[in-house]
């Protein structure tokens, strides 16, 4: 069937493109700009080619950035996502408790950024905070300023608090929507609990679990506000993350060129990591 | 296998219920033999859905007992009931092949392994499903997804009954065929208790030796397909059974005869002193026994042809007389009236209600 | 409103939906049947305007569609599935069309009145649909697209959803209300009785194409091909290979005298048709009979279908009542030669039983 022309439909959309053509494609020119020349002023540019993204895959410093990157991406997928699932399954399903639950669970979610990172820079200090004193108090030393383990430890507990909610929130409406006909199938098929996890809640829950590794890979992978309140990306560049590398490059050091090719580079591989983990995940739901 | 017994079933959802709540099942005694083939059938929210989730042992009913055999079930949970269920949506274990379906039952209960296979092999072959057993479930169509649920019933040999709750609500028109004789197939060969679910008319009649009608919480009729459709026990099941329904007349007895209005039929001596003296009296007949008669003809009440409808095998004609409209059932062949003409009802088929269930017939 | 639909294609992604449709729609009822994907929901959206044929045009009184806007036509369409605007009472339901093209307030309010009186749903005026039955919810739907007044009203398969008293009850409405209205209705249904009860013009669609049209009876009466045979017959109608030879016909092992009606016809095979119901059981020894076994038996309204394996050929035998007979049950069927077809070996209908004996 072919629809009816009607030319008056572009005219509808007509904002929207304009929109996203301010926002996101003239932003986006403009790095690819800086990317390219080395700019001196309005009048003075040179094209510099590959050079500043020569510079900036051979720097030291970004390469250790990326590694920290992905194992902090690695620890909060590998915590969050089993932690927010088990979190969903022992909430009420139904009832007022379900929806006290639901609110109850989600608060950390409604706290902006920065104040989750003043939140937990107060709360593991470990000479005041709760957290801090409460751990150094059980003979274990922690100090995440001077100590980078203390640190990551802080920084990955703060994001599975911060972020677990969402995972758990969007695996309790995977099961919600599970029609009861299932779980009275499985009784008169005498499946155990983990029976039933495993046969009807897990493959049910695929598709909202693959969009909740995907944001949850995204986020993770852009952090930026939360571990520069607390830790500023040290003690030493311990956590020094991607975007806090990039964003010293570029207001610290001022060096435009580099920082606009990293990141294009970091937006880059961000758009490949995203799309190699849907891939996968639709073969492995398809299979 | 044993026969389910129900005694003075009482239901009501509400939490401590006296009289004037509602009860979903007003009292239900009732024998499921071993081995039957059962239809459950009622409108909505005649209690059939209530009774079914008392049998399968999702819902404890407020009163009364239910037992599988000489065991009380009443208080045991769904899974040590020895049930199997279809349900009117597939339920299948998607990431599971069909053999992997099949054997979950006999898996989750500790049977042996060789003793699985076979079963499953056994019961895989009767559904014809041998060829696609280890393809996985959730690329099937619906009719071979539904044919899996009832096999996970038929593996297992402790079970008491199957319940079916709607079953072929997704299933094509074309293909219902296939699905109706492959169900009696495997009742004649395994004799399994089957009871089924709807509120399908063609469907019950069509499955069940037995048919059960509720209606309004309570069991109205038990019977044949034949029996539902003959002699009616409740009005309910006479406008319920047959295309068009049964038509009823209200009636009041005078001197030898009932009046209604647009006219009187005279009665058998005997009939008429057999007559209860209270109680809302009607006249139930199918369209298909009345006969059209020429005017004048003794014993035949005078009618005029309203509509006809014609359907190919049959027609319908529509009759008025006085105020009061029936539907009479002309068969291929014979002439179809039209205008002023008259409609005699044999005795032997026109059946009294009292109070809506059925007194007897007028012969 | 006249409708005429002109060597009409669709086709989407290569796949055909429609295939050169030629049609007038007077005003008046129109039934297209069909089985599921035979075209019917495809055929009313291009009616409506929806969609637009690959090729081919439909005039709306001369008019080509394609210069009328959708919403500038008068045009009502009922769905299979119960729509209506959820958040809405049935009052505001049913004026919502009349409140959009600005009619009066006075008016509407006689008008919705008027319109649920007929479809028996005024006492549910105050109530939302969402706590209405399926068949109130449908009877308000189908409210709302009378109240419009529509010049061309549409339903595609309206009663399908419903459970079969309801259907029994809303079809009789339904075709008093056509009968009354001087709009152009067309109907799409799967099932031959509805068409057949439903009276009017039947257009018989298969895989896409409009195999036959005419006035319902005489569609049923004279099905132009086999395939119409089956599709507008319910159960369909028996087709079994036949041999005329000598002076008999001869099929499914069963040698009878040439019969009257194939008179006109030469020596050799054809398909014979027999309707379910002209088979009986039980024939008195003299008469015609196969010899089969019974395989199911399907109850339906006051009828019961029996299919009997007669050889390895199966056929359907609709008998009046509720009386199903078990599986393996031998029996005799009877038949009766006046009242066989004979069909071509392409399909085309080649003879039919006397214009004067009732089907």
């Amino acid at each position: 069937m072919i629809q009816v022309d009607n030319n008056r439909a572009w005219l509808l959309v007509l904002p929207v493109v304009v929109v996203v053509a301010f926002t996101a494609i003239v932003p986006l020119m403009t790095v690819v700009n800086y990317s390219v020349q080395d700019i001196f002023g309005p009048e003075t540019r040179v094209f510099v080619g590959v050079e500043w993204f020569r510079e900036v895959i051979d720097d030291d410093r970004v390469r250790e950035a990326f590694g920290r990157q992905f194992l902090f991406s690695a620890l909060v997928l590998l915590i969050e996502i089993p932690l927010g699932v088990a979190v969903a399954l022992i909430l009420p399903l139904r009832g007022w408790r379900s929806s006290l639950a639901v609110v109850a669970i989600a608060l950390p979610l409604l706290i902006p950024f920065n104040v989750v990172g003043m939140i937990w820079q107060v709360f593991a200090r470990p000479e005041i905070g709760l957290f801090g004193t409460s751990v150094n108090a059980l003979g274990i030393p922690f100090n995440y300023t001077a100590d980078p383990l203390s640190a990551w430890v802080t920084i990955v507990i703060m994001d599975v608090w911060h972020w677990t909610p969402l995972v758990a929130l969007l695996a309790f409406a995977g099961l919600r929507a599970i029609p009861p006909a299932y779980y009275q199938a499985a009784r008169i098929d005498g499946a155990s609990r983990l029976a039933v996890f495993f046969y009807i809640e897990l493959p049910k829950l695929r598709n909202v679990l693959t969009i909740a590794i995907l944001l949850r890979f995204m986020d993770s992978f852009m952090i930026y506000t939360e571990p520069f309140v607390v830790t500023g990306g040290g003690p030493g560049s311990s956590t020094t993350f991607l975007s806090i590398n990039l964003v010293k490059m570029a207001v610290g050091q001022f060096d435009l060129g580099p920082a606009a090719a990293f990141s294009l580079l970091y937006f880059l591989v961000i758009l490949l990591f995203s799309y190699i983990f849907y891939t996968i995940l639709q073969q492995v739901a398809s299979k | 296998m044993s026969e389910i017994r129900i005694e003075g079933l009482r239901h009501s959802y509400a939490r401590n219920p006296t009289a004037s709540d509602p009860w979903a099942l007003k009292r239900v005694d009732h024998v499921w033999r071993d081995g039957g083939a059962y239809a459950l059938l009622g409108p909505s929210g005649c209690g059939k859905t209530t009774m079914l989730n008392i049998i399968s042992g999702l819902v404890r009913p407020t009163e009364g007992r239910i037992y599988f055999g000489e065991r009380d079930v009443t208080d045991v949970p769904t899974e040590r009931r020895n049930i199997a269920q279809v349900f009117q949506f597939p339920v299948l274990y998607d990431t599971m092949t069909m053999r992997g379906n099949l054997d979950f039952p006999l898996r989750n209960r500790g049977i042996p392994k060789a003793e699985r296979r076979a079963r499953v092999e056994e019961v895989a072959a009767m559904l014809d499903l041998s060829d696609s057993l280890d393809l996985r479930a959730s690329g099937l169509g619906a009719p071979e997804k539904q044919m899996i649920s009832l096999g996970r019933g038929l593996v297992r040999s402790d079970v008491a009954a199957i319940l079916f709750d709607e079953p072929l609500t997704v299933i094509d028109p074309q293909v219902k065929f296939t699905l109706r004789r492959k169900l009696k197939e495997v009742h004649e060969r395994f004799k399994p208790t089957l009871i089924y679910v709807t509120h399908d008319q063609n469907e019950a009649l069509t499955f069940a030796d037995q048919v059960v009608v509720m209606y309004d919480g309570e069991v109205v009729q038990v019977g044949t397909p034949e029996d539902l459709y003959e002699r009616p026990a409740h009005s309910f099941v006479g406008y319920f059974i047959g295309s068009p329904g049964m038509n009823f007349l209200q009636v009041e007895p005078s001197g030898g005869s009932l009046v209604f209005q647009g006219g009187a039929l005279a009665l058998d001596e005997t009939v008429a002193a057999g007559l209860p003296s209270k109680g809302a009296l009607k006249l139930g007949i199918r369209p298909s026994a009345l006969r059209i008669a020429d005017r004048g003809t003794p014993g035949a009440i005078d009618a005029d042809v309203v509509d006809v409808e014609t359907l190919g095998a049959y027609a319908i004609v529509e009759l008025a007389m006085g105020p009061t409209r029936i539907k009479a059932r002309v068969r291929d062949g014979e002439p179809i009236p039209s205008g002023a003409t008259a409609v005699s009802l044999p005795p032997r088929q026109t059946l009294l209600y009292a109070d809506e269930r059925l007194i007897g017939a007028l012969a | 409103m006249t409708l005429a639909v002109e060597g009409v294609t669709s086709s989407v992604a290569g796949e055909i939906h429609l295939d050169d449709i030629n049609l007038a729609l007077e005003p008046g009822l129109h039934v297209v049947i069909g089985r599921t994907l035979a075209g019917k929901t495809s055929l009313l959206r291009l009616l409506a305007g929806l969609d637009r044929p690959t090729s081919g045009r439909i005039l709306i009184d001369g008019q080509d569609t394609r210069k009328v806007p959708v919403n500038r036509r008068r045009v009502a369409f009922v769905y299979q599935q119960f729509i209506n605007y959820m958040g809405f009472s049935v009052y505001d339901n049913i004026a919502a069309p009349l409140r959009r093209s600005g009619v009066a307030r006075g008016e509407i309010d006689g008008r919705v009145r008027e319109t649920a009186e007929i479809l028996r749903i005024d006492h549910l005026l105050g109530r939302l649909p969402g706590a209405l039955s399926g068949g109130q919810q449908q009877r308000v739907a189908i409210a709302r697209a009378l109240v419009k007044e529509a010049d061309l009203f549409l339903l595609d398969e309206p009663l399908a959803n419903l459970d079969y008293k309801l259907r029994e009850e809303l079809r009789e409405e339904l075709r008093t209300v056509f009968r009354r209205s001087a709009c152009t209705v067309v109907y799409t249904t799967t099932e031959p009785t509805e068409a057949l009860m439903m009276g009017g013009n039947a257009v018989v669609l298969v895989e896409g194409r409009v195999l036959q049209s005419g006035p319902v009876q005489e569609t049923y009466r004279a099905p132009a091909s086999t395939a119409v045979a089956e599709v507008f017959s319910d159960p369909p109608m028996n087709l079994v290979a036949g041999h005329l030879a000598g002076e008999s016909l001869s099929f499914a092992g069963l040698t009878i005298p040439w019969p009257t009606q194939m008179r006109a016809l030469p020596e050799g095979a054809v398909t014979i048709g027999i309707r379910p119901n002209h088979l009986t059981f039980d024939p008195a020894p003299d008469r015609a009979a196969l010899s089969g076994e019974v395989e199911l038996s399907e109850v339906n309204g006051s009828e019961t279908f029996v299919h009997v394996f007669v050889g390895d050929a199966s056929f359907v035998v609709e008998r009046e009542g509720v009386h199903p007979m078990p599986a393996g049950l031998a029996v005799r069927l009877g038949v009766e030669p006046e009242r066989l077809y004979a069909f071509s070996a392409a399909g085309d209908l080649l003879a039919l039983p006397d214009a004067g004996l009732r089907q």
